[in-house]
């Protein structure tokens, strides 16, 4: 997508109850779908960090953001290592996530935005994540975005992503040993996935974060610029400098942040991995 | 009559081309609106940078700005009490300037105003190393009484009391109320003699009427509001200008509306001198010399950019006490704009393109006080580039249109942050605000004083039980209020007599209907934290620890609560609420001249001085931490964002509160969006949600944290940089420390 002129606003989509696509619903029910069908009958739980409302960071326009907990990545910048750990986060119903986000929709849709699933790891709990994206999307009628690493992206059943009219997936490396060091696990499962979503044709804007000598060797990032832009369903590309604001998080932890003595990267580093993704046609920002 | 005003009118051509007969028959300045403007629904494409005049001006005018940041004041006059006529005509460029006219003779110099009190006056002058005039001195203290000399011939013990507690503090019985916006714009439509001739013919209708004391009072302000329209005439003839007749060409008119402004800021040290609706009315005049062919574009930016070089500079002579409370020097020369008809037509023309324009032009600055009337349905042009300017500049606040037009109608505008009135029909008496969490101490001690011990609400039992029991302090707390409620309004309406005696705004009044709606603007404090602690109260436990004496010092809060901020109904309640119980106590008590109690939740920067007047209170905040500005919720309190932060305070009705309910929200720019559009589009978006949801008023400071240090560190590589507090801005640089890190630490609404 081109950087739009005129007047700016977050995707009108945005601001509509969202309808899923013609031809992104699978032809047969996935395995877990029907298994999601019937948990909706009862409670649906899930183990949630943290809620909060957000502008322009979690996808297009102001969003009610659900933190989920748990994560099976280690990333080494990660900013919210206080979310990894599924114990740590609140059992919580579906109910109230829901209830939650509904306070805030006339506002959203009068703002431009939507409901967006965050983390931690969202499909780590597909079950409660398909629960809540179905019920953002039909119940509230908001957009809904899914920020996902994809590494655990098989667990999401097609259900799901229909329901999902965003996906902010975050590929952190192209570099399979890099990737490993970042994460602490493969890449293939994201690659997978990212493919998955285009065949369903469903939207996604790739997610980058440039590390000063961990992530931004050039064949790092050529490599994720040039599978972005194969996918065909890749709207837009985030290029996010490294930042350190989530080091006193690593300390509370008791874990050592290996990256304490990485700087930033400087506005033209970011300008130039920007170039790249650009020069495969694809809309960095 | 001497002259006959529709015939000057037509010789000099001053109507041509205007459409509309009402307003021609009777003053009437929104029917001339309405008849005459030209929506402009486009983008700000069509805008011009400043001049090599505009730039030369400003620069010279800037030099001046270093000593004055750093002594203080720049100039004071301190032998000449400062009238309409009182000084010669001063310029900063007489060759270069094209709207003329200063409050004294040279630019930034203040003058003395000694009819709000002499006090005031000397302990200012000391306090910059003046030493007062011993003619003058003795003029005002032996032979001229003050507005504060007869408002403490009148105060009861009770009111000394609770104003010297901090309880209810800003009380305008030293100096002038403000508040109060003359209709400025009737000066160039209709020229000072009709204006006069309209007076003259009030003056009769009240000779016929029997002479009360309203009668004889509303006789005397009229002969008073004629003498100051003659003087008005006659300072403008001192710079060359007659003004008799109407506003003929599009800078006559700004000519002639600023003189109108410049006389009421020449004579009234208000407390806000605001300037009003004026947009759309410059902008019919200056599209007709550009349909005319008489003016370019640049030509119109640069008369607008004149203009505000001039309110730019509006100068008062106020103490460090006075600082303290209203920090940086603010004058609220607040300008209304856009907005919407109440045919549907948006009210935005090009004029208000370029009054945001000038923070451009002559960078950014806290006054004028620019204040865009929003409504999701202003036009997207419109709003993008209100928003961009926003984000620039952070000196731009947002109040909400589909709130105000409904009760005020659409020539509506703000005086001083949130203070909605219709112009030149309606007036305010300006009544500061009382601490509603130091009442709430004072409810769990019997009216005694946290910090002093003394008994200064008399007639009250202190609660005597380990912990706070909610039903308890809930009556308790009631009953304070409802004292203070009538203790407030018995104060205010000493005040308001006295000004109207001693310090009446006559150039203002002149330019008002003779019958027009004054509102009794009654205001709290505190709000966030006397919620937070009857939350606490209620869904906590709150151990009381109290001295020796009995008295209640600290608090002990057991478990958790739900704190205001949070889009929490538990706590959002208690809000709504406490504001709507308190208007209620106020309407129980007749107010001077017949005024409509109303009441605004802002506190301007004095959050920082009641917050240091305030002891312990049962919500966790320790003694003389700063109070939260105006409605904000309390600080690092509201955890799920700004949105949620506003969507609180939104839950306050505007009916309970109709003068106002100020918010303030600081994000880092990356906390709207990746690229710049996408920050406009975004904050476009909250901006119009937060209007949905029924939000009154919102600052946006766009600023990182990391700007602010520095600007702190290296004042001088910062000279423009302009924050929102409350209701107004400020030069950051012109905060005391404390104020600055107080900016600081309030919740960076950023996150990671």
């Amino acid at each position: 997508m081109p950087p739009t002129t005129g007047p700016v606003r977050p995707p009108d989509r945005a601001r509509r109850p969202a309808h899923p696509r013609p031809g992104a619903r699978p032809a047969g029910p996935h395995p877990a779908a029907t298994a999601a069908g019937a948990a909706s009958r009862r409670p649906v739980t899930g183990s949630v960090h943290s809620w909060d409302l957000s502008t322009g960071v979690d996808g297009p326009g102001t969003r009610f953001v659900a933190f989920l907990a748990g994560c099976p990545l280690s990333c080494l910048y990660c900013h919210n290592p206080d979310t990894w750990s599924l114990r740590r986060g609140t059992r919580t119903g579906a109910d109230q996530v829901v209830a939650e986000a509904a306070k805030y929709r006339t506002f959203i849709r009068a703002a431009g935005g939507g409901a967006t699933l965050s983390g931690g790891e969202p499909l780590l709990q597909p079950l409660f994540a398909g629960e809540l994206l179905s019920r953002f999307k039909h119940g509230l009628g908001l957009h809904t975005a899914l920020d996902t690493s994809g590494f655990v992206g098989a667990r999401a059943p097609d259900s799901l992503l229909a329901d999902t009219d965003l996906v902010l997936l975050d590929i952190k490396s192209w570099d399979r040993d890099t990737y490993r060091r970042v994460t602490g696990r493969e890449l293939a499962p994201t690659l997978a996935f990212a493919r998955r979503l285009a065949d369903l044709g469903n939207e996604v804007w790739v997610r980058f974060v440039l590390v000063p000598g961990l992530t931004d060797a050039p064949d790092n990032i050529e490599g994720v610029a040039a599978f972005a832009a194969s996918l065909g369903n890749v709207s837009r590309v985030d290029v996010l400098p490294f930042h350190k604001l989530g080091a006193a998080k690593w300390e509370a932890l008791g874990k050592r942040f290996v990256l304490a003595g990485t700087p930033s990267p400087a506005p033209e580093q970011v300008a130039a991995a920007r170039a790249r993704f650009e020069a495969h046609g694809l809309y960095a920002v | 009559m001497t002259t006959q005003p529709t015939e000057v009118a037509r010789d000099r051509g001053a109507w041509d081309r205007f459409r509309g007969g009402l307003w021609r028959d009777a003053i009437d300045v929104r029917d001339f609106i309405q008849q005459n403007y030209t929506p402009y629904t486009g983008d700000a494409s069509f805008l011009t940078g400043p001049t090599e005049r505009t730039e030369a001006v400003w620069r010279r005018l800037s030099a001046l700005f270093p000593e004055e940041r750093q002594y203080g004041v720049y100039d004071v006059d301190v032998s000449t009490p400062s009238a309409i006529t009182a000084f010669p005509p001063g310029y900063i460029d007489k060759e270069k300037e094209l709207i003329v006219g200063l409050q004294t003779d040279v630019p930034l110099k203040r003058a003395i105003m000694p009819g709000g009190g002499w006090r005031m006056v000397e302990a200012a002058l000391r306090a910059y190393h003046y030493r007062p005039d011993e003619r003058i001195k003795e003029i005002y203290t032996k032979y001229r009484k003050t507005h504060n000399d007869g408002v403490f011939d009148a105060y009861t013990p009770e009111i000394r009391a609770c104003r010297s507690a901090g309880l209810i503090t800003g009380l305008p019985d030293a100096y002038g109320r403000g508040r109060i916006i003359g209709d400025y714009r009737r000066v160039a439509l209709y020229g000072v003699d009709r204006l006069i001739a309209d007076k003259q013919q009030d003056k009769e209708h009240l000779n016929s009427q029997w002479a009360t004391d309203e009668v004889i009072r509303d006789r005397e302000e009229t002969a008073e509001q004629i003498r100051a329209l003659r003087e008005l005439r006659e300072m403008a003839a001192g710079y060359g200008y007659d003004i008799a007749g109407p506003a003929v060409t599009a800078r006559e008119a700004v000519q002639w509306l600023y003189f109108g402004y410049l006389a009421a800021v020449k004579e009234q040290n208000g407390a806000a001198m605001s300037i009003g609706r004026i947009d759309a009315f410059l902008d019919i005049y200056l599209q007709r010399d550009l349909d005319r062919g008489l003016l370019t574009e640049t030509g119109a930016q640069e008369l607008i950019d004149d203009f505000v070089i001039k309110l730019r500079i509006v100068r008062f002579l106020r103490t460090p006490e006075y600082n303290e409370l209203y920090s940086g020097d603010p004058t609220w020369v607040t300008w209304s704009l856009a907005g919407i008809g109440e045919d549907g037509r948006p009210l935005v023309t090009r004029t208000a393109f370029r009054a945001l324009r000038t923070l451009y032009n002559l960078g950014p600055a806290p006054e004028p006080n620019l204040t865009v009337f929003w409504s999701p349905r202003l036009p997207e042009g419109f709003k993008s580039f209100a928003a961009k300017v926003a984000i620039d500049t952070s000196a731009l606040q947002f109040e909400s249109d589909e709130l105000m037009r409904p009760k005020y109608g659409d020539d509506t505008a703000i005086a001083c942050c949130v203070s909605a009135m219709a112009m030149g029909r309606q007036m305010q008496f300006f009544g500061a605000r009382v601490n509603v969490a130091k009442a709430l101490l004072y409810a769990v001690n019997g009216g005694r004083d946290e910090n002093t011990g003394e008994l200064v609400v008399p007639g009250f039992q202190p609660l005597t039980g380990e912990y706070l029991d909610y039903q308890q302090v809930a009556a308790a707390y009631d009953a304070m209020l409802e004292w203070l409620a009538k203790t407030y309004v018995h104060a205010l309406n000493v005040i308001h007599y006295m000004h109207d005696k001693y310090a009446y705004e006559r150039i203002e009044m002149a330019l008002h209907d003779r019958e027009v709606l004054r509102t009794m603007a009654c205001g709290i404090a505190g709000l966030s934290v006397a919620v937070d602690s009857l939350s606490a109260i209620r869904h906590a436990r709150v151990k009381v620890i109290r001295d020796a004496t009995g008295l209640a010092v600290d608090y002990e809060v057991q478990g958790e609560y739900p704190a205001f901020g949070n889009n929490d109904q538990r706590a959002d309640t208690l809000a709504e609420q406490l504001v709507h119980g308190f208007m209620a106590k106020l309407r129980r008590h007749p107010a001077y001249r017949n005024a409509v109690h109303t009441q605004s939740v802002l506190t301007i920067t004095s959050n920082i001085v009641y917050g240091k007047k305030t002891g312990n209170t049962p919500d966790g905040r320790r003694a003389g931490t700063p109070f939260a500005p105006g409605a904000n919720p309390v600080n690092g309190r509201d955890r799920h964002g700004y949105i949620a932060s506003s969507l609180s305070v939104a839950r306050i009705s505007y009916d309970d509160a109709e003068d106002g309910i100020s918010l303030t929200n600081t994000i880092t720019p990356d906390a709207l969006g990746r690229t710049e559009e996408e920050r406009i589009g975004n904050l476009t978006g909250v901006l119009d949600g937060y209007a949905e949801s029924n939000g009154f008023h919102m600052n946006v400071n766009v600023l990182d944290e990391a700007m602010l240090r520095d600007a702190m560190a290296h004042p001088e590589n910062h000279p423009q940089l302009t924050i929102r507090v409350s209701g107004y801005a400020v030069n950051f640089v012109r905060l005391t420390r404390e104020q600055q890190l107080d900016v600081i630490n309030r919740t960076f609404h950023g996150r990671l």
